[in-house]
């Protein structure tokens, strides 16, 4: 099954993928300019070359939204870039941000066949490429502002139906682009200022330039979605009206929700969650202020509390802003950290300090502010009866307290849902906050459906999400095509 | 984007009446909750509650008080001209019933909010009486409005330039000994609405305030506006803005909304200096 293609013969397999350019670690600590400047044309077909074209097409399994990977490869190799982005664009809604974001060696890569013995195909980078590649050739073609309407409405005359879309995250994205595509009017709420959920406010531009949101978005418009923000849903309008409305609607709200560990000193000035300290720099640019107007108190020595790719981008964060030192505080063992590889090794270069095995179980302050960071030390144990099997549980040493002085402390240990909608919607049935759904995404209201991190919770992926989209949108329009028909 | 449609100088120097062109947002509010503004693509998203809300006129006004940049720029903002971004209602609203009788206690542009609440409660059957406090007669707002919802208007200025002389604190305790009450709605600066709470505290009158915290988002979404109400963490803006008064940690929330001092100080100077008003 692994091994040489059926129909062109052997092909002779490279073992190591074709290197990305990088921003050097010492220029990039200083600036929020995106640290992996991706492929140039080149580069990208002599990678696309490693790809053995597989019958199996075990990548493809792999990709939550399922991107056919080989066939898109096969045009790139052959420089047929416009061909590529077009069999992207046929699964994805969001090609240039997942080819940044989505955790790939756990993904598509992590069961790439190339990847079993040497190096997987760099299909994210891949994607990127084609991604950004397009976005320079739309972005010439844009000046000359001819609004272009890409999917034609395949659905037979009438049985297009409006569609609300509750969040403006991946998971909302993909299911208005799927629904679009299939013909019906979306109108998509959004309760902040810009859309794009945790793409906008939450991933930093370093990672994810917020130009590449927003042209994604614009993409979206071109599509005849229309895009109403500053519209907080529970409040500006109830479910029940979305469903008046509406033939259907999506819940794609996310889980935004910030979590706190409930120790002392959580309220001290210079605590912040990581949503906080992330929506003030990427969404309100603090990093900017005060040519921008948000302040934030980006501290001298900051610690921040957790380990997934949240605390990273926290972390790296902070950094950029001007910390002396920055502190990763985490109670398991550098092999546990939730964060994609790629992260964590940026983090290393740009000087990120990582105290592992450890617990917070204290804020101390001084007037008010953040003084330091009390801590216990943690041995890992094996899982014990009730824990998860297979995952090494933490325990705290006696006697090992000890203290991170800081002025800034970040709270990264994750989030939950939140009410705001899903409080008001009576009828709608939840699980410990999240909202049920069956298979098809549908949730115990009528015409009401639900996906990403509102049903999963959050510590998903950008991908998860967006394949929740996708397969609400598949039952969206099946049930809005029945109810007319 | 929102139109300003009237505006209005209510106080000199620095207290403003605004009335917004948002239907959609005049449709859903009521008295209690409170709206983001943004004014630019730099902006900073700031909280800002319902002086009035006019569903069918399709409008709701504010009364701002200019304390730093961003108010002080909303202030030279004329009618006609627009601000980028509106958002809300937001917040919860307040409990409005026949609570029998209902004492009002506004301080600075809190009265302006008060205003709202109360017509409420008088519609819900309630008795209103309004107690409004400023250092000096030129300074009082509202008065008019507050005279039509309400039985009785108790002035009270510090200089006694009109009313009686004192502090607002001290006509609250006035009339809850001689009147009583069974519930004070109180909105104004925290260290007023603490105040008030040590006095209603005294006689047992249960009492609402309208916290402020300095917020970003509005959704519940960054736990910057996070208050202790009762020993548990409360994030203002989807919990509240509303709390029983006892149970707030005061100096906790008169901390955080010092938090950012110096970096407002430095935003406002340099506003100041581009706009050549120093
Ligand atoms: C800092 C950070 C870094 C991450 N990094 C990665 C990564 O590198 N790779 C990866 O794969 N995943 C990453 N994730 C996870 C990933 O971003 C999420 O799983 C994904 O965004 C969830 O998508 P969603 O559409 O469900 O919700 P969100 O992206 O959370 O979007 C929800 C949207 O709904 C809006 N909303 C909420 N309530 C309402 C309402 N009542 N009315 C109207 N609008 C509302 C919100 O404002 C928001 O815009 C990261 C997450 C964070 C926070
Ligand atoms: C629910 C709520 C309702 C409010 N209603 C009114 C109102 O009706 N009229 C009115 O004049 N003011 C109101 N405020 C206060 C108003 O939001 C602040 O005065 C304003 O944000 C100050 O901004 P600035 O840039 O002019 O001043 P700055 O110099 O930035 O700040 C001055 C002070 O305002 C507070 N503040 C600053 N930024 C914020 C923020 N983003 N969110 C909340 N507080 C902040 C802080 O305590 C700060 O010390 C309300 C606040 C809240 C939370
Ligand atoms: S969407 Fe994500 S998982 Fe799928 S192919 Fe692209 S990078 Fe891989
Ligand atoms: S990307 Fe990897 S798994 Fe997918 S077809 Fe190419 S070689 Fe095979
Ligand atoms: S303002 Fe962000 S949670 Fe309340």
């Amino acid at each position: 099954m692994s091994g040489p293609r059926d129909d062109k013969g052997g092909k002779k397999i490279i073992p190591n993928r074709v290197p990305a350019r990088e921003l050097d670690p010492r220029e990039r600590r200083l600036n929020f300019e995106e640290v992996n400047l991706g492929y140039d044309a080149g580069q990208a077909v002599r990678e696309a070359g490693r790809c053995l074209n597989c019958r199996k097409r075990p990548c493809v399994a792999g990709c939550p939204v399922g991107v056919p990977i080989p066939d898109f490869i096969a045009s790139v190799s052959r420089g047929d870039f416009a061909g590529a982005y077009r069999i992207i664009r046929s699964a994805n809604a969001l090609p240039a941000v997942c080819g940044r974001v989505c955790p790939q060696e756990t993904q598509c890569e992590g069961v790439c066949t190339v990847g079993r013995k040497h190096e997987a195909v760099a299909i994210g980078r891949l994607e990127r490429f084609v991604a950004d590649w397009r976005m320079k050739e739309q972005g010439a073609a844009r000046t000359q502002k001819s609004p272009r309407k890409s999917g034609a409405p395949e659905t037979p005359d009438g049985a297009g139906g409006r569609v609300a879309v509750v969040g403006s995250g991946p998971a909302g994205i993909t299911c208005a682009y799927d629904l679009a595509q299939l013909g019906h009017k979306v109108t998509i709420f959004e309760a902040l200022h810009e859309p794009g959920g945790v793409l906008f406010y939450g991933i930093p531009e370093f990672r994810l330039p917020k130009s590449i949101v927003a042209r994604e978005m614009d993409n979206l418009k071109d599509m005849g979605v229309l895009i109403k923000t500053n519209a907080v849903i529970g409040r500006l309008l109830g479910l029940g009206e979305l469903t008046e409305q509406f033939d259907a609607v999506f819940i794609g709200t996310g889980a935004g929700l910030p979590r706190f560990q409930g120790i002392p000193g959580e309220d001290l000035n210079g605590v912040y969650s990581a949503n906080e300290f992330l929506t003030r720099t990427n969404l309100m640019r603090a990093y900017r202020f005060p040519a921008y107007d948000t302040p934030i108190k980006a501290g001298r020595r900051v610690a921040v509390i957790g380990g997934g790719n949240v605390a990273m981008d926290a972390a790296r964060t902070a950094i950029r802003l001007g910390a002396e030192s920055v502190t990763l505080v985490y109670r398991r063992g550098e092999a546990e950290l939730p964060a994609r590889a790629e992260e964590v090794r940026h983090a290393k270069e740009e000087g990120l300090l990582f105290e592992m095995c450890t617990l917070p179980v204290e804020i101390t302050g001084d007037d008010g502010y953040v003084s330091g960071l009390k801590c216990l030390r943690m041995s890992l144990c094996e899982p014990g009866p009730g824990d998860l099997p297979g995952r090494k549980v933490p325990k705290p040493i006696s006697g090992s307290e000890f203290s991170i002085p800081a002025d800034t402390v970040i709270v990264a240990i994750g989030t939950s849902a939140n009410p705001l909608l899903t409080g008001s919607a009576r009828g709608l049935r939840l699980r410990r906050g999240y909202i049920e759904t069956d298979d098809t995404c549908a949730t115990s209201l009528r015409g009401v459906f639900a996906g990403g991190d509102i049903v999963t919770g959050s510590g998903l992926t950008v991908s998860a999400a967006m394949g929740a989209g996708r397969k609400a949108a598949k039952a969206i329009h099946e049930y809005v095509v029945s109810k007319k028909g | 984007m929102a139109e300003i449609i009237d505006k209005r100088l209510l106080r000199p120097p620095d207290i403003f009446y605004y009335k917004l062109a948002v239907p959609s947002i005049a449709a859903k509010a009521k008295p209690g909750q409170f709206v983001i503004i943004r004014l630019h693509d730099r902006g900073e998203r700031i909280p800002l509650s319902l002086a009035d809300i006019d569903p069918a006129g399709g409008t709701i006004s504010l009364v701002v008080m200019c304390v730093g940049k961003t108010t002080s720029e909303l202030a030279t903002l004329q009618k006609g001209d627009n601000i980028k971004d509106v958002c809300g209602p937001l917040g919860n609203p307040t409990r409005i019933h026949n609570a029998g009788k209902v004492v009002l206690v506004g301080g600075g542009f809190g009265v302006a909010p008060l205003y709202p609440i109360g017509r409420a409660f008088k519609d819900a059957g309630s008795r209103v009486v309004t107690i409004m406090g400023a250092r000096n007669k030129g300074l009082l707002i509202y008065g008019r409005e507050m005279e039509g919802i309400s039985e009785r208007v108790i002035v009270s200025t510090e200089d006694g330039s009109a009313g009686t002389k004192g502090v607002i604190t001290d006509a609250l305790e006035m009339e809850l000994k001689e009147n009583g009450a069974d519930l004070v709605v109180a909105v104004g600066p925290a260290r007023m609405m603490q105040a008030a709470c040590g006095k209603t505290g005294t006689f047992g009158v249960e009492t609402v305030v309208s916290l402020n915290a300095v917020m970003i988002d509005g959704t519940g979404m960054c736990g910057g506006c996070r208050v202790r109400v009762g020993g548990e963490t409360k994030f203002v803006c989807i919990d509240g803005p509303d709390f029983d008064g006892a149970l707030v940690d005061w100096d906790l929330l008169i901390k955080r909304q010092r938090q950012y001092r110096a970096e407002e100080k430095e935003s406002f100077e340099q506003w100041k200096k581009n706009h050549n008003l120093e």
